[in-house]
């Protein structure tokens, strides 16, 4: 049963991403991401990780790809990208030749770390199953050992909306061309 | 029946995030349209949320999954400035790919 949990979702995950580096139209690749995201999610709840997986929807499926989508949308950016061209000479070949090898030398290195005993290095940050939820968990190791790191992101995420604002408005005194060309440059 | 019989072992887990990874690098070389390479982007942080849930379930590590917070974190932040500078890009270059984003260049 676990096997078939692990199939589909396995089929989710690839469908999805091959969806997304192969379709042409960008909305057609936001939604394969979307498939992906809930794959991911399938396969974070067969590894007893709720709350990661309630979280990868709301934050991944449900905030980042409506952004991407928005921005699609907003910008009509949606032309179909010519998969044909090639601009750079043997780009094709070459990234796959590197993604080819990429991939051999994960395999590797999975395999050679043995399988299970990945490392053989046991839990050094406190156990995972408890008998508690894992949101209780996640809290307690959250607000006590990584706690400087929690309140970091917390700046991190202010500066990013700063910067955004920054970036996304219109300066001052140019005059609103729309957004189909701005005659300056 | 023999091989939906086992439970799947992390490493399952690990050689599907690998295969996550190289989909999302390979795609991130091809295409050009910035809107897609930032969804490849997503597809490798999501390959590595996949082998830090896999490592954390098999060493029964709390760690783990907190990475994986941090990386969520990270991701959200990280789209939301791109797509500021993309949206700055293409507002000035309508239809714009990365090859056509080569103003820096010496």
């Amino acid at each position: 049963m676990e096997a078939v949990v692990f199939i589909v979702g396995a089929v989710m995950v690839l469908a999805g991403a091959l969806g997304v580096v192969l379709r042409a139209k960008p909305v057609h690749c936001a939604l394969s991401l979307v498939l992906t995201l809930f794959g991911i999610a399938v396969l974070f709840i067969a590894q007893d990780a709720n709350f990661l997986a309630a979280v990868q929807v709301i934050v991944y499926a449900g905030a980042i790809v409506v952004l991407l989508l928005f921005v699609i949308m907003l910008l009509g950016v949606d032309r179909t990208e010519d998969l044909e061209i090639d601009e750079l000479r043997g780009q094709r070949p070459i990234a796959a030749a590197i993604g080819v090898v990429a991939l051999g030398l994960i395999v590797m290195a999975v395999f050679a770390a043995g399988g299970r005993r990945v490392t053989g290095q046991k839990a050094v940050s406190g156990a995972l199953a408890t008998g508690e939820p894992d949101i209780n968990v996640l809290a307690k190791s959250l607000f006590s050992d990584y706690v400087f790191a929690f309140e970091l992101t917390s700046l991190l995420l202010v500066i990013a909306v700063l910067g955004t604002v920054m970036l996304a408005r219109r300066p001052k005194g140019r005059v609103d061309t729309g957004d189909k060309q701005d005659v300056n440059t | 029946m023999s091989v939906l019989a086992v439970a799947p072992t992390p490493t399952w887990y690990l050689l599907l995030g690998a295969a996550l990874f190289t989909i999302g690098g390979v795609g991130l070389l091809v295409r050009r349209n910035p809107l897609v390479m930032f969804m490849c982007i997503e597809l490798m942080l999501n390959a590595v949320n996949l082998s830090f849930v896999a490592f954390s379930h098999a060493l029964d590590d709390r760690s783990g999954q907190t990475a994986v917070f941090f990386v969520l974190v990270v991701a959200a932040a990280e789209v939301v400035v791109g797509l500021a500078i993309i949206v700055a890009i293409l507002r000035r270059k309508p239809g714009a790919t990365a090859d056509d984003i080569a103003m820096m260049k010496g």
